[in-house]
């Protein structure tokens, strides 16, 4: 059966079904110049404790065969200001920092002399292109425990010889597929590509595998989260 | 299925004409805030494309197409970024509260492209593109509208899929193996944001051509004189 009404109800029905669709103007908040800052802000901040909580500190990132490197001639060099800050390797130490047992300046020696580890792992730029790189070092959870930091602590927090600087949440860093590298293609690391020291984290994206490290502290507060996080890229950026 | 047909008398002419209610409240909703947010998603997405504009190797770099930084979101890529991690969740929230309402009120019998429904594929390009005659049909979309609604749904699923696949290439690795590894799933994402367009155009166009009381539809969900009999 037919419900009838008249072309008055009709329309008065037809308002209320169209102002029921109100919620939807609130999407226009994200126009606002004001607004639209802090609204990205949190979109980012929520993208980041979703990233926390999918990341897995047993799952191990994918490896690859030798035969599926990406040829070292062919790995991109990305720096945001010099190839080469000039590090003078003779004097060259890391000074480690914050919530550790042993603080103080760890020379290059100090750091190989713990277990090696290599992997062929995909490196994933920000801006989206990959290639599969042989990465060689430390693993920094092993140095972190040989520092007797504490790994209550939140953050592992480096500085660069080129002024970057980054950080890593501890769960990551304490994976065991994050190095503090020296080697990459069983070479010892080239000044183009951070020489001597830099980090290696198969489980994050580029901007966040430091080169030329010089500073490592160990900390639950940040005052900088890193170079490009600090111009609006994600702070976590796991993969 | 259920259709409401209502039988409106007007208040002055006397004349009775009749009005279907063809787009349940969150259907419409939806609709709406997934028409914001692809929009989003799309112009964010060409101005990330832009900072590596190729699916070959980083060294030689080839690249692909030259978009215009006007016809993008964001302003740079620190910035699409924030939109496109932002809005993705809105999308795909959206996305999910869409499934999950058509599934369980059994709307979906509405859009859902079956077997049944391929017979009448053909007659329907036919008068749409070959100036064939005008098939009747007893549903408020028909075979090829059903066909086309269904593959838009299938392409935002696989959106979101492909998307997961790029940003979490480690823990979402799986993903990335079923696509053939994270650099074709970025070309996969490219490529469905492409399809995704397509349809929205032809969608465009057909709104465009079946006029405003079509329109007012999907914001009041009253359809007015249906050009099909649901009874």
């Amino acid at each position: 059966m037919k419900l009838r009404t008249d072309s008055r109800k009709f329309r008065a029905m037809s308002r209320r079904e169209l102002l029921k669709l109100t919620p939807v103007l609130a999407l226009g908040a994200f126009a606002i110049p004001k607004l639209q800052g802090p609204l990205l802000k949190a979109g980012l901040g929520f993208s980041d404790w979703a990233s926390k909580e999918l990341f897995r500190s047993g799952h191990l990132a994918m490896t690859f065969a030798d035969s599926e490197l990406t040829p070292f001639n062919k790995f991109p060099i990305n720096d945001y200001d010099v190839d080469d800050p000039e590090v003078d390797f003779d004097r060259w130490t890391l000074t480690v920092t914050g919530a550790v047992q042993k603080p103080g300046d760890y020379k290059l020696a100090q750091i190989q002399s713990l277990p090696r580890f290599r992997q062929n792992t995909r490196h994933v730029c920000v801006e989206g292109w990959d290639v599969i790189g042989r990465f060689g070092g430390a693993r920094l959870s092993d140095f972190l425990q040989a520092i007797g930091a504490d790994l209550s602590a939140r953050f592992v927090y480096v500085e660069c010889a080129d002024d970057y600087y980054e950080s890593l949440d501890m769960a990551t860093a304490l994976h065991p597929q994050t190095l503090l590298c020296y080697e990459m293609y069983d070479q010892p690391l080239t000044r183009e590509h951070g020489a001597p020291l830099r980090l290696n984290i198969a489980t994050k994206v580029g901007y966040k595998q430091a080169k030329y490290l010089t500073d490592l502290k160990v900390t639950s507060v940040l005052e900088k989260v890193g170079y490009w996080e600090d111009q609006g890229y994600s702070g976590f950026y796991g993969l | 299925m259920a259709t409401r047909t209502i039988a409106i008398e007007n208040v002055k002419t006397r004349e009775v004409s009749a009005a279907v209610y063809e787009h349940p409240f969150l259907v419409r909703l939806c609709h709406w805030v997934n028409a914001v947010s692809l929009f989003v998603m799309v112009g964010s997405g060409l101005q990330i494309f832009r900072a590596f504009p190729s699916f070959g190797a980083k060294i030689p770099q080839k690249d692909l197409l030259d978009w215009p930084k006007s016809l993008a979101i964001g302003g740079w890529l620190g910035g699409a970024l924030q939109w496109h991690l932002t809005f993705m969740w809105i999308y795909m929230g959206t996305g999910l509260l869409y499934l999950g309402y058509q599934l369980f009120s059994g709307n979906y019998k509405q859009v859902l492209f079956v077997r049944r429904d391929l017979p009448g594929v053909w007659p329907m390009v036919r008068h749409y593109f070959f100036f064939g005659p005008k098939p009747q049909t007893k549903e408020a979309y028909n075979p090829l509208q059903k066909h086309a609604y269904t593959s838009a749904i299938v392409l935002g699923v696989l959106s979101v899929l492909t998307g997961i696949a790029i940003w979490k290439p480690v823990q979402f690795s799986w993903l990335g193996w079923m696509m053939g590894g994270f650099h074709l799933a970025r070309l996969w994402h490219f490529l469905i944001m492409w399809a995704m367009l397509a349809f929205v155009f032809g969608h465009l166009v057909m709104v465009v051509l079946h006029g405003w009381d079509n329109f007012v539809s999907m914001l009041t969900g009253w359809k007015k004189d249906p050009e099909y009999d649901s009874e």
